[in-house]
């Protein structure tokens, strides 16, 4: 499948996949991550749940502190 | 990009009439929320719970003699020392999913200026489920000092962020004046950027 994930084309080779899968396979480690799918917020604890496919706009913003 | 040009008149106009809640009175918060009083925006929301402390000083904008006074109070102190005209409503309070739509109800634009990630993504969550479309300009990456070219914005839906992205505060990386005030001051640009269009 091919989705927009932070507002760049990636390919998938599977048609569906969860949020953690994404995250571990794009090797997101930062713990505070706000992630969206279709401008939808998903929370940390349906990670696990949350399904994207083809076609989604996938959003990943990670937060650090300082300020 | 083309830059769009208004003169000072016109633009202290617009932003006479607007509002920007400013979510922490930091090293983010008050220079973020200082530019904006300079420029002339007309009403200012700040929320921050603590109180100014010798180590804040490196960053933030308060002054020695303010150390002790409650966060918001010093900023509106010295917003009013700058620009009299601008309104400063200033929460001395400890902000929560709760209590950010009520504060920050009514705002044109919110700036999140907290330290700590976990707040960030408390606010990050609680606008998009509690306050769908309203515009969120946020700060992560600021530690450290120079490489003044890894910082730059981010758009994600409503939500900017500004920072590099990378250099999370730590023993060996503090937060500085220099760093802390260009992502400050990104966040007033682009703010004055979303309301001035």
């Amino acid at each position: 499948m091919q989705i927009t994930l932070n507002n760049r084309k990636e390919e998938f080779d599977r048609s569906t996949m969860t949020v953690r899968e994404l995250l571990d396979e794009k090797n997101f480690t930062f713990k505070m991550l706000v992630v969206k799918i279709n401008g939808q917020l998903v929370r940390k604890e349906d990670y696990e749940k949350a399904v994207i496919s083809e076609g989604d706009d996938v959003s990943v913003i990670h937060l650090i502190s300082g300020g | 990009m083309q830059m769009q040009k208004k003169s000072f008149e016109e633009i202290r106009t617009i932003l006479a009439c607007k509002t920007v809640g400013i979510a922490g009175a930091g090293g983010l918060g008050s220079n973020c929320a200082v530019a904006l009083a300079r420029v002339g925006m007309g009403r200012i929301i700040t929320a921050d719970f603590d109180t100014v402390s010798e180590s804040n000083l490196n960053r933030q904008y308060f002054f020695k003699d303010q150390v002790g006074m409650k966060k918001v109070l010093a900023l509106k102190e010295n917003i009013a020392r700058i620009n009299p005209e601008v309104m400063v409503e200033a929460f001395d309070i400890k902000l929560d999913p709760l209590n950010i739509p009520q504060i920050f109800g009514d705002c044109d634009v919110i700036v999140e200026a907290f330290d700590l990630a976990a707040m960030k993504l408390m606010i990050a969550e609680t606008v998009l489920e509690r306050m769908p479309g309203r515009i969120l300009v946020m700060g992560s990456g600021v530690a450290g000092y120079g490489n003044n070219d890894a910082i730059k914005t981010v758009k994600s839906g409503n939500i900017f962020i500004c920072g590099d992205q990378e250099n999370e505060t730590g023993e060996n990386l503090p937060p500085l004046a220099p760093r802390v005030g260009i992502v400050a001051g990104m966040q007033a640009n682009l703010v004055m950027e979303i309301l001035l269009g």
